[in-house]
């Protein structure tokens, strides 16, 4: 146990409160592999066979769902994960020379981690945020509108430890870890930082406004709600 | 000419919240849907004509009703709500946004929705990465359950761990089940035999969300906008070579020539050359195109498919063999190697398209890729397979003498990829 880096009770804790959130245990397998990743930064042997005690299964099966999973990591990943976007539309619109010019940068290619651990790389395939391309992801947070300066800039600031907020996400980046730990289903709490909307999600809502266009009003209801809210006409 | 509804709030700062959401009657639907029978909720929904706003257009009311009712067989067994918040279809891109500015009008829906085919356990499903949308979701869910808002109702947010294929309805329940996520042999439908065997409703995040303006303003309302067939209004996803790309909220029938006259039409020195109107797995159109009926007939008769409603818009800087080529990689890598036509088919096509790219392609290699399309489309296991062939035959049908450049020059040479680039300025970069 000392080995690794995961603290058995206190997963196995974390784990059977993931189990309880589903009729039946073995839906608690995908959060538990996060779980795994939050602990290790990766889907360690030892993560592998907690999972299989905690749900009954053997070994073998658990792997077999963790190799079919892009996000689940068999080798430690950086701190900061950098995901470039690289599927038709961002790849067009400059995806590919920004992943060029990342992995110059750090040094890296698609699928590694730089020696001290800081950094992990890899091409994305759409990441649903087309109306910002092209798209830089870190540890899932969204990096819109990016060009290759903007993209180093990111990974050079995050190197230098200084402080970095995602165009729609938190105030501060979090780690690969961090991050993991709420796909397990545990919240940071950090929710309600950062915009609720960036400018292309409030292309359309500011165009209608600016034009007065508007759905129709809700008929008055028979049952009497009072009078009609009147949206922006 | 738009008609936000689901984005009407999303200018607020606050709109995520349950306090920013009631400014906007969020949760009067919910009241309301509690006094009403299962059945007239479940009639409403029908009557109102909302299609499944995920891609397929299927009556979401005709499927709240398929989940049989009563104390006998399957019906007796729990049933199940399923949100498909899965979003990965190349080009998509609306769904992301409505949960991360208002998770909690989808939140209302998933209540009501439950309350109509009594189900007492939800759960939404939403891809792994995009972390902020994830916390929302979580964060919604908990300020519903703290106001007493869900009532017995179970809502669990589960992430997903990377895998396109997980947004079709069958795998998504495999992948929920804690098991690879590979689609299932139908019959029998999730209707009856979803999750855990059980009676199981699956249906995507933006008609769910639409769900509380219907219950508000009922049916007629909601049929004043769209077409006969196609009614309400949806989210249309621009992006690409534009000059506004964004969501729009607009009745469905408006066309790309009106909503690119609308936002700004494309880049300065863009000419649109081919788009998608909902995604890569629908085929590509082209501006002869631009005053189709953006509704699920009108696509239809153009032959493609409404899909997403994602349209990415390509202008005449872009290689039609690159884009191509591009989205073929991405469907063999999210095969999920359970048929053999797919998981063969696809990893074939990106060698020769590789090929074509290079400029060193043979005109049979054109013949080869428009054959294993043949036996891809129809012959596969899921959509997924399908939705590969869509973008090579659409697009060696609008644009072959591409393909056949592809015998002799590098698409890299005759389509300089910089020019495309957000910083390649299309004029400037096309004589670079």
């Amino acid at each position: 146990m000392a080995a690794s880096g995961l603290d058995l009770e206190r997963a196995r804790a974390e784990a059977r409160e993931i189990i309880a959130r589903y009729p039946q245990p073995r839906s608690a397998l995908l959060p538990m592999l996060h779980l795994v990743q939050s602990h290790e930064g990766y889907v360690s042997g030892e993560g592998i066979a907690l999972c299989a005690e905690e749900l009954g299964l053997t070994k073998a099966e658990v792997g077999a769902v963790a190799t079919f999973y892009t996000m689940y990591r068999r080798r430690p990943a950086g701190t900061y994960h950098v995901g470039v976007c690289t599927n038709t539309l961002c790849a067009v619109l400059g995806g590919d020379e920004i992943l060029e010019r990342v992995s110059e940068r750090l040094g890296i290619t698609h699928g590694e981690t730089t020696e001290d651990g800081t950094f992990s790389l890899e091409h994305l395939e759409c990441n649903a945020a087309c109306d910002y391309a092209p798209v830089v992801m870190v540890n899932w947070e969204f990096y819109d509108d990016q060009t290759p300066e903007s993209a180093v800039d990111v990974v050079d600031r995050l190197a230098a430890g200084q402080p970095v907020a995602p165009t729609r996400g938190p105030r501060t980046q979090c780690t690969f870890k961090e991050a993991s730990r709420v796909l397990a289903g545990f919240p940071d709490g950090r929710a309600v930082e950062g915009v609720q909307a960036g400018p292309a999600t409030l292309a359309g809502f500011a165009l209608a406004q600016s034009r007065g266009d508007a759905a129709p009003d809700y008929p008055v209801s028979e049952a009497g709600d009072g009078p009609q809210e009147q949206e922006q006409a | 000419m738009l008609t936000p509804v689901l984005s009407r709030g999303w200018g607020d700062t606050d709109s995520f919240t349950l306090e920013g959401y009631r400014r906007h009657r969020g949760y009067e639907a919910l009241a309301r849907a509690r006094a009403m029978d299962p059945d007239a909720l479940i009639a409403l929904v029908k009557e109102s004509g909302l299609r499944g706003r995920g891609g397929a257009g299927f009556p979401t009311g005709m499927k709240w009703g398929f989940i049989p009712q009563g104390t006998e067989g399957q019906a007796a067994k729990p049933h199940y709500l399923v949100v498909n918040a899965d979003e990965s279809e190349p080009g998509t891109c609306k769904d992301t946004p409505l949960m991360m500015a208002n998770p909690h009008v989808l939140v209302e829906g998933v209540v009501i929705a439950c309350h109509a085919i009594r189900a007492s356990h939800a759960f939404i499903y939403i891809r792994g990465e995009e972390l902020h949308v994830l916390r929302r979701l979580q964060h919604a869910v908990q300020e519903a359950v703290d106001a007493s808002l869900v009532g017995d109702l179970r809502i669990v947010v589960h992430a997903g761990s990377g895998a396109y294929i997980c947004g079709e309805e069958t795998a998504l329940l495999d992948s929920l089940e804690g098991y690879r996520g590979q689609p299932r042999l139908r019959p029998p439908f999730p209707a009856t035999h979803g999750l855990y065997a059980s009676p199981t409703v699956v249906n995507n995040v933006e008609s769910i969300a639409s769900v509380p303006s219907i219950v508000l303003g009922g049916a007629a309302w909601f049929g004043s906008m769209g077409t006969e067939k196609s009614k309400g209004y949806t989210l249309y996803s621009l992006s690409g070579h534009v000059k506004r790309p964004g969501q729009y909220e607009a009745p469905l029938g408006i066309t790309l020539r009106q909503l690119l006259d609308l936002s700004g039409g494309m880049r300065d020195g863009s000419e649109l050359k081919f788009w998608t109107p909902g995604g890569s797995s629908t085929p590509i159109l082209t501006a002869e195109h631009l005053d189709v009926p953006l509704d699920y007939e009108g696509v239809a008769g153009a032959g493609s498919m409404l899909g997403t409603k994602a349209l990415q818009c390509f202008d005449q800087t872009t290689s039609v063999v690159r884009a191509v080529l591009r989205w073929t990689e991405f469907y063999a890598h999210e095969s999920c190697g359970k048929c053999t036509p797919c998981r063969e088919g696809t990893y074939w096509m990106v060698q020769i398209l590789k090929r074509l790219e290079a400029g060193q392609g043979t005109e049979e290699d054109i013949a080869t890729l428009l054959d294993t399309c043949d036996n891809i489309f129809g012959r596969s296991f899921c959509a997924l397979g399908d939705g590969a062939t869509s973008p090579i035959v659409s697009a060696v049908q609008h644009f072959r003498d591409e393909f056949l450049a592809g015998t002799h020059t590098p698409a890299w040479e005759l389509f300089p990829y910089r020019a495309s680039a957000r910083w390649g300025g299309a004029l400037a970069g096309a004589q670079a």
